[in-house]
């Protein structure tokens, strides 16, 4: 079994979001990258997972430059074999699915994973359109996935409720909560990661489609009113007449 | 201006889909395009949204983005459509970006606003899990908007709706759908209104009865912090926050969650939030619009029969 995992990098939960040059770039100064949530405790470990009991070899895959590696290497000391990032800067969805594609088109995975949603961009975008440019199906918030032989049973979220469908190799899928547990790296997977493989090849020509202009903070909240434990009359009161929620 | 706009219609007009006809309808002329077993009474109601012309594929009968993708992208180019509108929903999730890739369309993913009055196109969207926004401009003559679900006030706009049936050659699904496990008859999370959540500080799951009887007295949907779904208190749906459901309902009750910035992230789009906790120094209360110090055993219990009495007397 071939795996791909999309591995992209993202500013640690508890990071400060500000921005720099009049609000059009986000302000890197102090942060701490992390391996996308999505892509490391799911898809990542659930890929690791069926490899360890059917055989077969994970390799992630990252479209950014060699900031990206301290978290590419992350990955690998979690278990993949090895990593390819192709050497860009990720301008937009459709630029990294299209180089993503690019590489994979010629690579016959059994499965290409990619995280629910990037925790910074939440755009939930590059595995359906990895789906379209490699024309296979897609699978998406997969929750639970299964493999007999060449093909695959799946749970994913739908509107309502949870559908289980089964659909054959190759297919791309976008891993959600519950998939797997998350793995915390052991010493002996750190020491590895330093000699596994780490392939860089260069991106194909694609202009972007979409740019941010620039970011705004939401207004802050002006205040939280007290009341009192002993009268909920008084928040119901408030909550029909002051703020109209109920 | 031609718009398409794709929603998903099961046994009433949800808020969602009155959304997405709204937003595409003050972007141009409205083609809806659904699929299934959906009654014309139904279809007809499109109409008071601004829907001219419903398409409906009734040989698609669940959910494949594949053959879902194909259908939106056919109608596309058979209507020459500049926009297409959907909701940024589990389907629009799915099939959104497929079709944006399809079309080499750019895609903007969970609109939150109707685009700027600029010579660009360009919508506000939700970043870093609600802690920003962006503004992100489409260079492509064909633009996919998925719009954020509760952040588009529905207008109606009557029209009357004229119903074509359609069925073309989709190709061959290759997906089968095996089951479909329902979460229970209440509104989803990402669509709730009301939302009532509670964290570790309910102590354990034999306590949620306090939480589902405000949520039954409120018309809400219960939600949890992400520790209490981990533990297996709550079922893993139930979780919000960076990690989990973001959700943004009109008003958000927390009982027992301390505000940690990851549940904070999922949850800050909030209209209203009223926090429960009998510690003043959660963090919580700063996210808070109304705070209660105080034990959630007791405050829960008082603030449902308050409820309840203000409801009688209604
Ligand atoms: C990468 C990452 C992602 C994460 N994603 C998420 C996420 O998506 N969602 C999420 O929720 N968390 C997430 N977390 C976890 C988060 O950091 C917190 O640990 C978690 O939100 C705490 O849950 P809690 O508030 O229920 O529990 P606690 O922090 O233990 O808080 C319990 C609260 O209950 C109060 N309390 C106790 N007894 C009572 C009582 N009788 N009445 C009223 N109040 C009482 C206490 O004062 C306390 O404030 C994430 C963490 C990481 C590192
Ligand atoms: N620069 C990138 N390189 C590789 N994979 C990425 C990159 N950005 C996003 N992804 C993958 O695509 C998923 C969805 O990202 P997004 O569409 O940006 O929310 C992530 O969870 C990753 O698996």
């Amino acid at each position: 079994m071939k795996i791909l995992v999309c591995i992209s990098k993202v500013p640690d939960t508890t990071s400060k979001i500000n921005f720099v040059d009049n609000n059009s770039k986000f302000d890197q100064n102090g942060v701490q990258y992390i391996v996308n949530p999505y892509d490391e405790w799911y898809a990542l470990v659930r890929a690791l997972e069926l490899v360890e009991s059917n055989g077969g070899t994970v390799t992630t895959i990252t479209v950014g430059n060699s900031s990206d590696d301290p978290t590419i290497r992350k990955a690998l000391a979690i278990g993949a074999n090895d990593a390819v990032r192709i050497n860009a800067n990720p301008t937009d969805s459709y630029f990294v699915a299209k180089q993503i594609a690019d590489y994979a088109a010629n690579e016959d995975y059994d499965i290409i994973m990619t995280g629910k949603e990037t925790i910074d961009y939440n755009g939930s975008q590059i595995g359906s359109m990895l789906s379209a440019l490699l024309e296979m199906p897609f699978v998406s918030l997969a929750s639970k996935l299964e493999t007999e032989g060449s093909k695959a049973v799946l749970e994913r979220d739908v509107q309502g409720g949870l559908e289980v469908v089964e659909v054959d190799f190759p297919f791309v899928l976008s891993a959600s909560k519950g998939m797997a547990e998350q793995r915390i790296p052991n010493m002996r997977g750190i020491m590895a990661a330093r000699t596994k493989p780490l392939k860089v090849i260069e991106p194909v020509e694609q202009k972007a489609l979409t740019s941010v202009v620039k970011f705004e903070l939401p207004n802050p909240k002006t205040g939280c009113k007290y009341v009192d434990p002993e009268n909920m009359e008084e928040l119901v009161e408030l909550l029909h007449n002051e703020s109209k929620v109920i | 201006m031609s718009v398409l706009v794709f929603v998903e219609i099961k046994d009433k007009l949800t808020k969602a889909v009155q959304e997405t006809i709204t937003y595409g309808k003050s972007l141009g002329n409205v083609t809806l395009l659904t699929y299934g077993d959906v009654s014309d009474s139904l279809l007809l109601e499109t109409g008071n949204f601004g829907a001219e012309h419903v398409l409906i594929c009734k040989s698609i009968n669940e959910r494949n983005e594949q053959l879902l993708s194909n259908l939106i992208i056919n109608a596309v180019k058979k209507y020459n459509c500049e926009y297409i509108v959907l909701s940024q929903d589990q389907t629009g999730k799915a099939v959104g970006p497929r079709v944006a890739a399809n079309l080499e369309a750019g895609h903007i993913s969970g609109a939150i606003s109707f685009p700027e009055k600029s010579d660009e196109f360009i919508v506000k969207t939700n970043v870093f899990s609600g802690k920003a926004i962006a503004f992100v401009s489409v260079h492509t003559p064909i633009k996919v908007i998925s719009i954020l679900p509760n952040s588009i006030p529905p207008k109606e706009n009557k029209t009357t709706a004229l119903i074509t049936e359609i069925n073309e050659d989709l190709g061959e699904a290759r997906i089968k759908v095996k089951e479909l496990k329902p979460l229970g008859d209440g509104i989803p999370l990402p669509e709730a209104e009301l939302v009532v959540s509670a964290g570790r500080g309910l102590k354990g799951p034999e306590n949620w009865g306090i939480v589902e009887e405000l949520a039954n007295s409120l018309g809400a949907t219960t939600a949890c912090s992400r520790p209490v779904a981990d533990i297996g208190w709550r079922p893993h749906h139930e979780h919000v926050g960076q990690t989990g459901v973001a959700i943004r309902p009109n008003l958000y009750i927390a009982a027992g969650i301390s505000g940690a910035i990851q549940h904070l992230a999922g949850v800050n789009g909030s209209k209203v939030i009223v926090v429960i906790n009998t510690d003043p120094e959660a963090p919580f209360f700063k996210a808070a619009d109304y705070g209660i110090i105080g034990d959630a055993f007791e405050v829960l219990p008082r603030l449902t029969s308050a409820i309840n009495n203000f409801k009688s007397s209604q």
